[in-house]
C-alpha cells in the first residue's frame, strides 16, 4: 500500500495539506514496475498557482498517454512546509506516487515567470539534486527547462541541464527515446546530453560558454563541440487541431486560480503590440477548429465535473470562429448549469450581447487594456486601440446596465513624456463623464461609476521589438506612479477612480532577469542562499537582500536595466531562432521611435520571418489572395 | 425526490476539509450524471446538504448529504454511478430515497459514534484505501493501558467532566459528561464513544479522549489519536424516552 510521504503530524501542522497528497479526480497512478521512465513536472510556485497552469495539464496528459512513461506533479512546498522539510531532512516528493523526485529519471520544470527563479533552486535543493548542472552525477534526474522564459535561459542556464525551446507537444517523445537509446547502450549522462543537444529545440548550456567584452557587453559564444547547432530553433506545433489536448485534465480538491474547464482556441496573436513578448514568441496564429473545440468542452466537463469553462488565448477577439463557438456553448452550457468565464474580449455591441447572456451585468466589470494614456504613445506601442473606441464601448456598456470599468496602462513605455501620463487620468475621467452623459440619473443602478485604473511598470523583453530599450529606475518608477495619482485627483470625476500602482523593485529585478545573461546566476544563487524565496509573494520579497547580493556579487543593477543598447549588441538570447527576426525587430524598434504604427498580421503581412514554419495565418492569407 | 447519501472518507481524504469536500461532491454529482435539482436564480446551485461537519484529521464511515433529485432510475443505479466518479478514500455506502417529509440530515443529526485509536510514531496514512477490507480502518492501535476498562467506567462515573474550550475570542468552561452517551474500551485496546454531536451540543471526541487520557495519568498527546467517525444519528425519542438513536440513513423507515 502507498503512504503519504509526509507523516499526520506534519500534514495536520501545515496550512492546506491537500496540497501535498495527490489522489486528485484524473491524477494518474501507474504501476512503477511497468514503466521505463519517470518524469517529475514541476511548476515552481504555491499548488494552488501551479495547478492554475494549462501547459503543465497538457503536458502530463500527452506523457501519461504514453504507455511506457509516468508522469507526475510537483509543485514548490509552501513556506512552512518547506521549513519543516529542510530541519528533518526529508525529500522533495511527486504527488502521484509520494516517492522522492530525486528518484526520477527527469524533472522538468516550466518557467512561467522571472520572479520564480529562486524557487526552482527550492526545488532542485529540497529534492536534494546538486543546483548546478556540471556537478550533478549518474545518480540524479535530468533536469529539463521550459515555457516563456527559457526563450532567455542565461541568467538559469548553470542550474539545467537542458532546455526545451518552444512548444512542448512536438518534440519530448523524440527526447525520451533518446533518453531510453542511452541507457540501453549503458551511456553516461554526458553522453545523453551530447546526443539531445543535436535535437532541434533542444539547448544544453554546458556545452556553450558566453564571451564578454570588457565593458561587460557579450561578444560572442563558444561551443564546446563541432557538432552541435550553433542555432536552437524553437519548436512549434503545425496543426493546432490535431495535436493532444488534456481532456482528462488533473481536478484540485481545494480552490486553485483557474478553477475550471480551459478551452485553447487558438496559439498566436496577431496584433504585434511592441512591448509584448508572447506576441512574438508563439507567432504565427494558429486556430484550433470550433468544432473540435466544441467535442472537447463536452468531453471536459463531463470528465471534471466542472462548474465553469473559460477561453483561453492571446486575444480571443480575433478568433474567426468565436461566434459561431460562443453561441453552441451559451446553448449548451445553460442546459448544463455550467457557467462561461468569458476573457479579455474587445467590447463592442457583440462582445456585450454575450457578456450580458453569461454574467451578472451588476456585479461584472468591463476591462480596457490601452496601455498608456495617450494616442501618441499607444501608436508607439503599437496597440490599436484609440480613445474613440474606448469610450463608444464605454457607452454602449453603460446603457447595457455595466457600472464598473477597469482600465490597464503601463508606465515607463519608451519616449514616454509628463503630457503622457497625464492621459491617464484624463482618459479615465473621460470614462466616468461618458457614464453621467449616457446614463439618467434615475437609471443609474449604483449610484455612480467605478472605475479602477491600474498601472504596471514598463520591463523590456527579449524578442520584443523593445528589447533594446532603457527601463527605468525604481525611484523614477515611483515618481511616474505618483505624477499618474495626481493627474487623477485633479480630474473632475476623482471620486469614481480608484487607483492602484505595481510593486516598483520587484520589477527592476524582473527587468534584469529577463534580460540578463549568465553572469546572474550567481546573484541568484547567492539570493537564495541568503533566504529569499516566493520573490513573487510580496510578502515574501526582500528587496534589501537582492540589492547586497548584486553589490557582493560585483554586479551593476544599471548594466542590465536602464542601459539603451546599441542596435548591433549580441543579446544573450540571439542564439535562439524563436522565429520572428532580428531584422523585423529592429525594423518595429525604429518604426516605435518615429511613432509608426504597423498593421496587424490579418492586414499586412509585415515579414517577421514566421512564415517559414509554413503554417498559420501567414499562409492562409497567401491562400486567399 | 430527496436522496440521503451515505459516504466514507479514509486515507489521504482524511485531510481534506468540509468545504472542500463539498466542491468535491458537487463536482461528483455532474461527473456521474445525476439528474440534481438546482435553485432558482442567476446563478443556480446545486440542492445539497452535508450532515455533520467532520474536522480535518478525522476518518468516517459514518457521513451523510442529502440531495435532491428530479428524477432516477433506482437507488442502486445511483450508488454505483457515484462510485465509478470517487477517488481512493471517498466511498458511496448507500443511497437511500427519503420520504418528502422527512427532516433534512443537518437538522436531524443528534448524536454520533467514534473509534478512537493510538497512532504509531511518525505514522504515515496510507493513500490507497485497501477495498472493503480495510473499509473499518486499521484496527491495530491499542491504547496498551492496563485496566482501560475500567479506567473508562471511571472516568465516565465522574458527575462532571470539565473541560476549557478556548476560541480565538473566549475561554469557555464546559462540562463534557451530560454529552457523552456511551464510552467505552473495545477489545483491541482502543476506545469507542457515543457523543452528541447536534448543532447545539456538539461534543468532540478529541475532547473527551484527552481528558480521559490526563484522568488516567497517561502522557499521550491528542495528536497521538486517530480518531475515526462510525455512524452519525438522529434521535427517534418519543414521549417517554430519553433517546432512541437512529442511524440517519434509517430514519424513513421509522415512525
Amino acid at each position: 500500500m502507498r503512504k503519504l510521504a509526509l507523516s499526520d503530524e506534519i500534514l495536520m501542522r501545515v496550512e492546506k495539506p491537500a496540497r501535498y497528497i495527490g489522489n486528485e479526480v484524473n491524477s494518474v497512478v501507474k504501476d512503477k514496475e511497468r514503466v521505463a521512465i519517470r518524469f517529475a513536472m514541476c511548476f515552481p510556485d504555491v499548488y494552488e498557482i501551479g495547478m492554475s497552469h494549462l501547459g503543465i495539464q497538457i503536458l502530463y496528459s500527452m506523457f501519461n498517454a504514453w504507455e511506457d512513461v509516468w508522469c507526475e506533479r510537483v509543485y514548490s512546498p509552501w513556506v512552512d512546509l518547506d521549513r519543516i522539510m529542510r530541519e528533518r531532512n526529508i525529500p522533495l516528493f511527486a504527488l502521484e506516487s509520494q516517492e522522492p523526485v530525486r528518484d526520477m529519471d527527469f524533472l522538468g520544470i516550466t518557467i512561467q515567470y522571472e520572479m520564480c527563479y529562486t524557487n526552482i533552486l527550492q526545488v532542485l535543493d529540497l529534492a536534494q539534486i546538486p543546483l548546478m548542472a556540471a556537478e550533478r552525477g549518474e545518480d540524479v534526474p535530468i533536469v529539463i527547462g521550459g515555457g516563456p522564459c527559457a526563450y532567455n535561459p542565461e541568467p538559469i542556464a548553470n542550474f539545467f541541464d537542458l532546455f526545451y525551446i518552444g512548444e512542448g507537444e512536438t518534440q519530448y517523445r523524440a527526447l525520451l527515446d533518446c533518453y531510453l537509446e542511452n541507457r540501453a547502450r549503458g551511456g553516461t549522462r554526458r553522453d545523453f546530453l551530447r546526443s539531445a543537444a543535436k535535437l532541434s529545440g533542444i539547448y544544453v548550456p554546458q556545452f556553450y560558454e558566453e564571451l564578454y567584452y570588457e565593458d561587460g557587453r557579450i561578444g560572442g559564444r563558444r561551443k564546446l563541440y563541432e557538432d552541435i547547432p550553433d542555432r536552437i530553433t524553437k519548436e512549434l506545433v503545425r496543426d493546432v487541431t490535431e495535436v493532444h489536448y488534456p481532456l482528462k485534465p488533473v481536478v484540485p480538491f481545494i480552490k486553485v486560480t483557474q478553477d475550471r474547464v480551459v478551452l485553447e482556441i487558438q496559439r498566436g496573436c496577431i496584433r504585434g503590440c511592441r512591448f509584448c513578448q508572447a506576441g512574438q514568441l508563439y507567432r504565427p496564429v494558429r486556430e484550433r477548429d470550433a468544432d473540435r473545440l466544441k467535442e472537447y468542452a463536452a468531453a471536459m466537463l463531463e470528465n471534471t465535473g466542472h462548474e465553469e469553462i473559460s477561453l483561453s488565448s492571446l486575444s480571443s477577439s480575433d478568433y474567426t470562429q468565436l461566434n459561431e463557438l460562443l453561441e453552441f456553448l451559451i446553448e449548451d452550457c445553460s442546459k448544463k448549469h455550467v457557467n462561461i468565464s468569458l476573457p479579455s474580449l474587445r467590447i463592442d455591441a457583440f462582445s456585450l450581447d454575450v457578456m450580458s447572456k453569461v454574467q451578472d451585468v451588476k456585479k461584472s466589470s468591463l476591462t480596457f487594456a490601452p496601455e498608456a494614456g495617450s494616442q501618441r504613445l499607444r501608436d508607439v506601442i503599437n496597440k490599436g486601440l484609440t480613445e474613440e473606441v474606448i469610450l463608444k464601448g464605454a457607452a454602449l456598456a453603460f446603457e447595457g446596465g455595466w457600472t464598473r470599468v477597469k482600465l490597464y496602462f503601463m508606465l515607463g513605455l519608451p519616449t514616454e513624456t509628463e503630457e503622457d501620463i497625464r492621459g491617464i487620468g484624463d482618459l479615465s475621467n473621460k470614462i466616468a463623464a461618458t457614464f453621467y452623459d449616457t446614463v439618467p440619473k434615475d437609471k443609474r443602478v449604483n449610484g455612480r461609476v467605478q472605475i479602477v485604473t491600474s498601472t504596471s511598470f514598463f520591463i523590456p523583453k527579449p524578442f520584443t521589438p523593445f528589447q533594446w530599450a532603457a527601463m527605468c529606475t525604481s525611484k523614477e518608477f515611483l515618481d511616474k506612479a505618483y505624477l499618474t495619482k495626481k493627474g487623477i485627483m485633479e480630474q473632475l470625476n476623482q471620486k469614481s477612480i480608484k487607483y492602484n500602482w505595481h510593486e516598483a523593485d520587484v520589477s527592476v529585478l524582473e527587468g534584469v532577469f529577463a534580460r540578463g545573461d549568465r553572469r546572474v546566476a550567481k546573484v541568484i544563487l547567492e539570493a537564495y542562499r541568503r533566504g529569499c524565496l516566493f520573490d513573487s509573494w510580496s510578502e515574501y520579497f526582500h528587496n534589501d537582500i537582492w540589492l547586497a547580493c548584486f553589490e557582493d556579487c560585483g554586479l551593476d543593477i544599471g548594466f542590465y536595466t536602464t542601459r539603451k543598447r546599441a542596435e548591433d549588441e549580441i543579446f544573450p538570447w540571439d542564439f535562439i531562432d524563436c522565429g520572428v527576426t532580428k531584422e523585423f525587430l529592429l525594423r518595429e524598434w525604429k518604426k516605435a521611435q518615429a511613432g509608426s504604427v504597423s498593421p496587424n498580421c490579418k492586414e499586412q503581412c509585415q515579414g517577421c520571418g514566421a512564415s517559414r514554419f509554413g503554417v498559420g495565418i501567414c499562409h492562409e492569407r497567401r491562400a486567399e489572395g | 425526490m430527496k436522496i440521503r447519501i451515505k459516504f466514507a472518507k479514509y486515507g489521504a481524504m482524511k485531510f481534506i476539509g468540509h468545504l472542500d469536500m463539498m466542491r468535491y461532491f458537487q463536482k461528483a454529482v455532474r461527473r456521474a450524471d445525476i439528474d440534481i435539482r438546482y435553485s432558482e436564480g442567476f446563478s443556480p446551485h446545486q440542492i445539497m446538504s452535508f450532515a455533520a461537519p467532520l474536522g480535518v484529521g478525522i476518518e468516517s464511515y459514518g457521513e451523510y448529504m442529502d440531495i435532491e433529485v428530479l428524477s432516477m432510475t433506482s437507488a442502486e443505479d445511483m450508488l454505483q454511478a457515484l462510485n465509478r466518479v470517487m477517488v481512493e478514500g471517498v466511498e458511496i455506502l448507500s443511497v437511500t430515497v427519503m420520504p418528502d417529509n422527512v427532516k433534512n440530515a443537518m437538522a436531524s443529526v443528534a448524536a454520533a459514534s467514534y473509534r478512537i485509536r493510538r497512532k504509531e510514531p511518525d505514522e504515515r496514512t496510507a493513500v490507497a484505501g485497501s477495498g472493503a477490507g480495510g473499509m473499518q480502518g486499521d484496527a491495530a492501535g491499542g491504547f496498551a493501558i492496563a485496566g482501560l476498562d475500567e479506567k473508562l467506567r471511571e472516568f465516565y462515573a465522574q458527575e462532571h467532566i470539565p473541560y476549557t474550550k478556548e476560541t480565538k475570542k473566549s475561554v469557555l468552561e464546559l462540562d463534557l459528561k451530560p454529552g457523552i452517551y456511551e464510552l467505552a474500551a473495545e477489545p483491541d485496546g482502543t476506545v469507542r464513544m457515543l457523543v452528541n454531536a447536534s448543532s447545539s451540543g456538539n461534543i468532540k471526541p478529541l475532547a473527551v479522549m484527552e481528558r480521559f487520557l490526563a484522568f488516567a495519568g497517561e502522557d499521550i498527546a491528542g495528536e497521538d489519536c486517530q480518531v475515526t467517525r462510525l455512524e452519525t444519528y438522529a434521535d427517534m425519542a418519543k414521549d417517554g424516552e430519553e433517546h432512541r438513536f437512529v442511524p440517519l440513513a434509517d430514519v424513513g423507515q421509522c415512525r
